[in-house]
């Protein structure tokens, strides 16, 4: 069987699914930001999908942009993660309501 | 030059004012003023109306050096108002009737400053009153000084605000704040007339200045392209201006009750100077009035009536200073008599008399009231005599020169103006004036008798306390005094001199004729010398009041109680006594149903309009309540909303 195009779409489709479930439904911070960088990389997926596919760079280009800045975002998330748990001893996002109307 | 008389008390009421009467003295001086602090303030109070005195006079003399013809300065400080044709000047005029008044009013002012040293003494708000005090003389300069209607409209709007503030000085009692209210409202009535002069003017000369507007007016030509009705109406507006500030009936009734002010504002303000600002606007639009008969007689009727009515309540009133000011109304009823025949240089001679003698009786009301510690009822007076010659002996020379004694100042003018209104053959409106003149020697010996003569009727505790008051108070009255008898030979008559072979009389008219444009000037002339007879029934009206006043309250008091059984007498004395209910009737027919059309606004405004506003509040604020859950701090919520919406987004789109 061939690997088409389509495949490696239905698998970022699937990717990014598995990702939106994670951070809609757990509690744990970590988890969260794990489902986080999990949408992203399907969304990488896609894009040197299409690159290969289609012969253009822009795909790739785009992509090692996306990664740098997802490593810069992992970089910070964390930090606060280690903030948050010194501050509540616990990761539960469900504390972090602060901003209730 | 000019300016300078106008500068001065507006320094000394800024010093005064930003200085001493703000807690800005506290952070320059510090804490430990009290030494020195109301000396300086008395001291820049009295010294900035000394020196515009002292301007006002080196002008007046270097007037007098010039030929009748030119005696005119003019001074113009800088363009106030451009705007098209209005083209507003702000600029001073000193001729002569602006001399005479601004002699008076800075001369007797400055007495009136320096009797206040003294008066205030023990005011806790020494500083302010200094400073209201000079801001009032610097607008009365502006008023007379300037040399169109716009800057007299800005004076004249100045000395209400300064009038208000002083009347309502003690502002802690409430009636006090209510007095200056009311004063201030009433005058606006007038002030609503004269700015409606103003315009008037405007509309039909064009321009707002003095000069060009009786230039114009004496160009007969001018005068054809214009209608008369035009005039008339002006010069009956500027009547309602002047009725409002001057006092006349039917807006008098705030004048007696300016008497809440301290005693030393009610003669400077409610009775020598600010009160005859509509004699001088009379005087000042003389050829307006000249020109239209029927205003004039408009004037007159309401001056004589004034006059009359308010005699009529002074006979009966029991505070000394309402006495004052009723005889303050009868008498600024004199001067618009004068106006109303075209007698504007009289006027103004019963202006300058009157400043004198007024401004004597009302400080030296005040000196009782300050002798007696706040007492102002005559009926707990009497026999003060004893207690305090000087202010009796000065207070008497007051009361003889209003009263009409002969060869005191009071006499002479008022006898010019009578003799005038009979010599145009208004001689009903001279029979009124006499007999007023009967009732002011009459009220005038009333208060002097029932306050200085006689048994005292004081509470013992007063009467231990009773002095004389300090020298700051006495040498003002004394010199006022000299001023009241000497003050009518600036217009001995001519027919008097011609009798004992003086050739300087009518000084003051002579004077002020530069300032009168008048085809004919309406002097005491030859033709007056057959009015021997009416200065003779004059005298004889004054000496019948006088004569009563003394029989009725030193001779035999007793006749008043027989007096008082007649029920006619009883009914007129109530009606007298109670004013002639002219304020019960001005609150049944204006004050209560506009305070009823008032408070129906506000229910209007409370329920309407500010029930739209709290709708329009409650309605935002209840959604806010309602949706505000949505907003819960949850991240996830907010994830899964923004999931939804993305998914709705690309299911409009793609569908």
């Amino acid at each position: 069987m061939e690997v088409t195009l389509n495949h490696y779409i239905v698998l970022s489709v699937i990717l990014f699914v598995i990702g939106t479930y994670g951070v809609l439904t757990r509690r744990n911070l970590i988890v969260v930001l794990m489902s986080l960088e999990l949408m992203l990389n399907s969304c990488n997926l896609a894009f040197i999908s299409f690159a290969y596919f289609l012969g253009d760079l822009t795909g790739q280009i785009f992509m090692i942009m996306a990664i740098t800045v997802a490593a810069a975002e992992v970089a910070v998330g964390l930090a606060f993660v280690v903030l948050i748990y010194n501050h509540n001893n616990s990761l539960d996002i469900d504390i972090l309501k602060l901003l209730r109307g | 030059m000019i300016s300078y008389i106008v500068l001065f008390p507006l320094i000394g009421a800024i010093i005064n004012g930003l200085l001493f009467a703000t807690p800005l003295k506290k952070i320059i001086f510090g804490n430990n003023t009290e030494s020195w602090e109301k000396k300086a303030v008395g001291f820049i109070g009295c010294f900035a109306v000394l020196l515009s005195a002292i301007v006002s006079t080196i002008l007046f003399f270097r007037l007098l050096g010039l030929a009748p013809a030119d005696r005119l300065f003019i001074q113009d400080v800088y363009t106030w108002i451009p705007s098209g044709e209005l083209d507003v000047k702000f600029s001073f005029l000193f001729d002569s009737l602006a001399a005479v008044m601004s002699l008076v009013i800075t001369w007797v002012g400055f007495l009136i400053h320096v009797y206040s040293v003294g008066y205030m003494k023990h005011d806790k708000s020494y500083a302010r009153y200094f400073t209201y005090l000079n801001l009032f003389v610097f607008f009365m300069m502006i008023l007379v000084l300037g040399d169109n209607f716009a800057m007299m409209f800005v004076g004249w709007e100045g000395v209400g605000l300064a009038s208000y503030l002083l009347i309502g000085f003690w502002f802690e009692d409430n009636e006090k704040a209510y007095a200056g209210r009311k004063a201030f409202i009433v005058n606006r009535i007038g002030d609503f007339g004269f700015i409606l002069a103003i315009f008037l003017i405007f509309m039909v000369f064009g321009t707002l200045n003095y000069q060009e507007v009786f230039g114009k007016l004496a160009d007969a030509n001018f005068v054809q392209s214009i209608s008369m009705a035009s005039i008339t109406a002006i010069a009956l507006l500027l009547f309602v201006g002047a009725v409002g500030k001057s006092a006349q009936f039917p807006l008098f009734v705030w004048l007696p009750d300016a008497m809440a002010g301290p005693t030393a504002v009610s003669a400077l303000i409610h009775a020598a100077t600010m009160v005859t600002a509509g004699v001088y606007l009379g005087a000042r639009c003389n050829l307006i009035f000249t020109m239209s008969p029927t205003a004039q007689f408009v004037v007159l009727v309401v001056a004589a009536f004034t006059a009359f009515f308010a005699a009529a309540i002074a006979i009966t009133q029991n505070d000394i200073k309402k006495v004052l000011a009723y005889s303050t109304v009868s008498q600024l009823g004199y001067m618009f008599m004068a106006i109303g025949v075209g007698a504007y240089a009289v006027a103004i001679f019963h202006v300058v008399t009157h400043a004198f003698f007024k401004a004597l009786l009302f400080l030296g009301s005040g000196s009782v009231i300050h002798s007696l510690s706040g007492e102002q009822d005559i009926r707990n007076m009497g026999g003060l005599r004893k207690y305090i010659p000087l202010t009796a002996l000065t207070f008497l020379v007051g009361t003889l020169a209003i009263a009409g004694v002969p060869l005191l100042s009071g006499f002479f003018s008022k006898d010019s103006i009578l003799a005038i209104v009979y010599d145009e053959g208004y001689t009903v409106f001279w029979l009124i004036g006499l007999i007023t003149a009967g009732l002011t020697a009459f009220y005038m010996m009333r208060l002097y008798f029932l306050t200085f003569e006689g048994k005292s009727r004081m509470a013992p505790k007063v009467e231990s306390h009773v002095h004389e008051s300090p020298m700051s108070m006495t040498i003002p009255l004394v010199i006022l005094a000299f001023l009241s008898v000497l003050g009518g030979y600036l217009g001995f008559p001519e027919f008097m001199g011609d009798t004992i072979g003086i050739d300087d009389s009518n000084l003051i008219e002579r004077f002020l004729q530069s300032s009168i444009y008048q085809h004919e000037f309406k002097i005491l002339e030859h033709r007056f010398l057959g009015h021997w007879t009416l200065a003779l029934l004059s005298i004889v009206a004054a000496g019948l009041g006088i004569l009563t006043a003394f029989y009725i309250y030193m001779v035999r008091p007793s006749v008043l109680n027989s007096l008082a059984k007649s029920p006619a007498l009883n009914t007129l004395y109530g009606w007298s006594y109670a004013k002639f209910y002219v304020d019960e009737l001005y609150n049944t027919l204006i004050v209560k149903p506009f305070n009823h059309f008032s408070s129906q606004l506000s229910t209007f405004d409370r329920y309407g309009i500010d029930g739209l506003v709290n709708g329009v509040s409650s309605l935002v604020v209840n959604t806010g309540r309602r949706v505000v859950s949505t907003q819960n701090g949850l991240l996830r919520y907010y994830a899964t909303a923004m999931a939804v919406g993305a998914v709705v987004i690309i299911l409009i789109v793609f569908i």
